[in-house]
């Protein structure tokens, strides 16, 4: 699924600099828990989180994931998106909340 | 490449540059050449180490060799000590405080996902002397 598509089902807004509309997400895991999601093993995977901290950044950068999308509206600071700049990250924030988010990628084939 | 070794020092007062030393190693990985899925492999398994050093060691030091055939690294402190490995292995087993597990951490993967991402782990500890944890990742299968 583009990371176009995943902005339109999700009313996402961009955040940083990283965020090319034809980025490519072929999986998704939506946690808090930083070491499950340390445990999912998929590439070109995308994070959605409500856990606004630097260490969601380098999670995500150690797998090798693509994009972020923080729920609930959630909007990290100047430190977070310039280190999701550093590791060519691209930071997303929508409104949805995490279950809401998930359900709704998911019923698109977003696995 | 014959063989190439790098130390970090883990400053264990600052939650918020842990996993720095792993993001240094994944750029010396691909600086290196080194295949992007052993590079996850290695860099996982480190970071997992790294944020349990600053959790609950306050800190330490990691050597790693890296050689054409294989990712060596070494995870020393002086924190604590583990008094049961077994459990320690346990997935969802944590003794991490309220504190970091509202940061993301404490849901005991820690260990088990470094044992998971690497092809050789062992653990030496000591109550109240410290641990040091060595973890081999293959390059060549």
């Amino acid at each position: 699924m583009k990371l176009k598509k995943v902005i339109e089902l999700l009313d996402a807004k961009k955040l940083n600099c990283s965020c090319d509309d034809e980025i490519e997400v072929c999986a998704a895991c939506g946690s808090d828990l930083m070491s499950d999601v340390l445990a999912f093993v998929k590439d070109q995977a995308m994070l959605l989180t409500g856990l606004v901290n630097p260490q969601v950044i380098r999670t995500a950068e150690m797998m090798d994931m693509k994009a972020i999308v923080f729920v609930r509206g959630k909007t990290p600071g100047d430190e977070i998106l310039t280190l999701s700049d550093d590791a060519g990250i691209a930071v997303l924030s929508t409104n949805d909340p995490l279950y809401v988010a998930c359900g709704k990628l998911y019923a698109e084939g977003l696995r | 490449m014959s063989s190439f070794k790098v130390q970090y020092a883990i400053d264990g007062e600052d939650f918020s540059i842990a996993g720095e030393a792993s993001r240094k190693l994944k750029k010396v990985l691909q600086n290196l050449g080194v295949d992007p899925q052993i590079i996850r492999k290695a860099t996982v398994a480190m970071y997992e180490g790294e944020i349990n050093m600053v959790i609950h060691a306050d800190g330490g030091v990691i050597d790693i060799e890296i050689t054409k055939d294989k990712i060596h690294m070494f995870l020393k402190d002086r924190g604590p000590g583990i008094p049961n490995i077994d459990l320690a292995m346990t997935e969802g087993y944590s003794t991490a405080s309220e504190n970091v597990r509202e940061l993301g951490f404490g849901a005991g993967m820690g260990l088990p996902n470094m044992n998971k991402y690497t092809d050789y782990m062992n653990i030496t500890t000591e109550v109240g002397v410290g641990t040091t944890i060595e973890m081999i990742v293959n390059i060549t299968q």
